[in-house]
């Protein structure tokens, strides 16, 4: 069945060719190159505690990059994520520390908290027709200062010793939160590939007419994405809270940036329909990976931010390139 | 075997539609028969129009669809303007008018894209509300929309079932988990069978050009095997070869399956090699119908531009 792929190749000039390679391995091969460049230039870079850091720090960014891949994949954006991370963490460390409740409340009660904040995001777009980067610029405020207001000027510290599994935890050699993360994108990968809610994601983002033409309840399913990346968000700020043992008042803030930077990076596309989940997995490393290389190497935040925006916009230029291409 | 549980869901929807042609003319015979036999659709289609391709009975009996004073309006623009239309068993009907006319509107409205603002849609004599085109297909209507409606950036099998994907049953239903094999296996079949040439059914529709892409689009809606074919202009755009190609698929289907159509073409020619009767319509009012052997291109010409007074409209 796969030999006939093949034949399909005169129809494709030599750029669309290289782009579509691009598509398969080009990230990779940065991401490989990027890490023996750090190797060289600081050898801490391959400590296995360091790369233990490394993954540590990605998942927190990764889950909701997980689910951030629907909902770009959908064509659509959402800006809130920073937000829902420090309001749901900051949910739990209240739920223990000021509100009594126990080790099954604080979970569940933040991720139904962030699937609701998604639930928000999608069905004021969707209904209202309103751009989603409106409508989560609105949201992101709304749950910052939500964050704020339960806090009452202080960070919450000191979690159950089980909480704190969730950020520190290790299985066998490898951090409990890395479980969550590569879980997550296995499963993602799953649905994306295998059942009739991917190949709907796909279909919508891809040609949004086409699909209402075919039945597919368009509306409902952009909600359903924002949802999963809602839950993943609460994920994330439950991994966040639990490994700094307190909820910070700023955590997440400009979490958007690193989270839609690897999804982009990763190879999706900001335009819909094309890209996947373990592109944006190896996105994730990417900018994880350059972040720590440049801690190692002693380089400024300000510096970092500037080089972490560049390569957003790169990645986004590529992006662009590549669409160039392959709709001409 | 494998390959019932997706077809099977067509023949109950499909054996419905019969059903309710059956109950629409009793005054016919065979019915009886073909209602017990509830295995194949193909066969039971075919059986069925030959008792009644004669002119005479196809006139006697309900038709697959009856529009009656539909209208439509956008904003300040009436699209359509109390338009009747009725197609029966097997007919294929031309529908022209020039642009803007309300064409694509009207299919649309029959397609359960646009609930219409007035008037009703019967489906072998059954009044029906479509609310989504999903309803539409389940009463065996399908379309190829003027701009195609593909995912370019899907394959051939992933655009042949979208909306109806074939899924695992059993206990591992509710996931919803698609059967790729399957569907790339019919899908490769169907292709096969209507001899449509594609460089690959595993490649995107994003690499086909645009006779290739009109030829799944109508080599999809056939796949299905409903009881009513709506095509919008689907051989606008084309070259000469490519649209020979398009041309030759409907006719071929025309004849071995006796789908009902409705072709919208503003190519006269096309309209002539293909259908049997011609319904105009004129910004947004339908002002002639006819049949084609009654008629000729000149005198369509005319009602398309107004040239003609109406005539044989309804
Ligand atoms: N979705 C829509 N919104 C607003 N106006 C529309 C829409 N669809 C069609 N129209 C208008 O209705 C009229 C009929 O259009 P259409 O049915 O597409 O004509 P045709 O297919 O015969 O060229 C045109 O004036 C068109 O501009
Ligand atoms: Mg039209």
């Amino acid at each position: 069945m796969n030999k006939s792929v093949n034949n399909v190749k005169p129809e494709k000039s030599l750029t669309q060719s290289f782009f579509i390679l691009w598509d398969r391995v080009g990230i990779l091969l940065v991401f490989l190159v990027v890490c023996l460049i750090f190797g060289i230039l600081t050898p801490r870079f391959f400590h296995p505690l360091n790369i233990i850091n490394v993954i540590r720090q990605v998942s927190i960014i990764g889950v909701i990059a997980v689910g951030m891949t629907f909902v770009i994949l959908l064509g659509l954006i959402d800006l809130s994520v920073g937000s829902i991370v420090a309001f749901t963490g900051m949910i739990a460390a209240a739920l223990q520390v000021k509100w009594g409740g126990g080790l099954f409340l604080s979970i569940t009660i933040p991720l139904l908290v962030g699937t609701g904040i998604g639930f928000f995001n999608g069905y004021v777009s969707t209904k209202g027709n309103i751009h989603p980067f409106i409508v989560t610029l609105g949201t992101m405020s709304i749950f910052r200062g939500a964050t704020l207001l339960v806090a009452q000027g202080r960070p919450i510290s000191g979690m159950n010793p089980e909480f704190r599994y969730i950020g520190g935890g290790m299985v066998g050699a490898i951090p409990f939160p890395v479980i969550l993360f590569i879980g997550s994108v296995i499963f993602a990968g799953w649905i994306l590939k295998r059942t009739v809610f991917g190949r709907y994601t796909y279909s919508i983002g891809g040609n949004p007419e086409a699909a209402l033409l075919s039945g597919i309840q368009v509306d409902s399913h952009k909600v359903k994405c924002f949802c999963i990346l809602g839950f993943l968000g609460g994920l994330s700020g439950l991994i966040l809270t639990s490994r700094l043992n307190s909820a910070e008042m700023l955590a997440g803030s400009g979490y958007e940036l690193d989270v839609i930077g690897a999804v982009i990076i990763g190879g999706t596309s900001l335009f819909g329909g094309e890209g996947g989940v373990y592109g944006t997995l190896v996105g994730a490393l990417l900018m994880g990976s350059v972040t720590n290389g440049l801690n190692l190497l002693g380089v400024q935040p300000y510096w970092q931010m500037i080089v972490r925006g560049s390569i957003l916009i790169a990645a986004l230029l590529m992006d662009r390139l590549k669409r160039r291409f392959l709709e001409q | 075997m494998g390959a019932g549980c997706g077809r099977r869901v067509v023949v109950l929807t499909y054996s419905r539609q019969e059903l309710f042609a059956h109950h629409g003319n009793s005054s016919l015979a065979y019915g009886t028969q073909n209602e017990m036999d509830g295995e194949c659709l193909g066969k039971k289609k075919k059986g069925g129009t030959s008792l009644n391709s004669t002119d005479t009975e196809t006139a006697t009996q309900t038709p697959v669809l009856q529009v009656r004073n539909v209208s439509k309006r956008f904003g300040g623009v009436k699209a359509l303007n109390n338009v009747s239309l009725e197609v029966h068993r097997g007919e294929i009907k031309g529908l022209v008018g020039d642009n803007g006319a309300g064409k694509s509107t009207l299919i649309k409205i029959i397609a359960g894209v646009y609930p219409p603002d007035g008037g009703e849609v019967l489906i072998n004599g059954e009044p029906v509300h479509f609310s989504s085109p999903r309803d539409a297909r389940k009463y065996g209507i399908e379309t190829v929309y003027q701009n195609l409606a593909l995912s370019e950036n899907l394959d051939v099998p992933s655009n042949f079932f979208l909306g109806r994907e074939l899924v695992v049953g059993g206990l591992l239903k509710p996931l919803k988990l698609m059967r790729l094999g399957e569907m790339q296996k019919r899908a490769r079949q169907a292709i096969e069978d209507l001899h449509v040439k594609i460089p690959a059914i595993t490649s995107q529709v994003r690499w086909m050009s645009g006779g290739q892409r009109q030829a799944v689009a109508v080599a999809r809606s056939a796949f299905w095997k409903g009881q009513l074919l709506l095509l919008d202009e689907p051989t606008a755009a084309l070259g000469v070869e490519e649209s020979g190609e398009v041309m030759r698929l409907l006719k071929n289907l025309a004849t071995e399956q006796k789908i009902s159509m409705i072709v919208i073409s503003h190519n006269l020619e096309h309209v002539w090699s293909l259908c049997d009767s011609i319904d105009v319509l004129r910004q947004g009012k339908k002002v002639a119908s006819v049949r084609k052997d009654e008629t000729t291109p000149e005198e369509v010409v005319g009602f398309i531009t107004g040239a003609h007074a109406v005539a044989g409209s309804k």
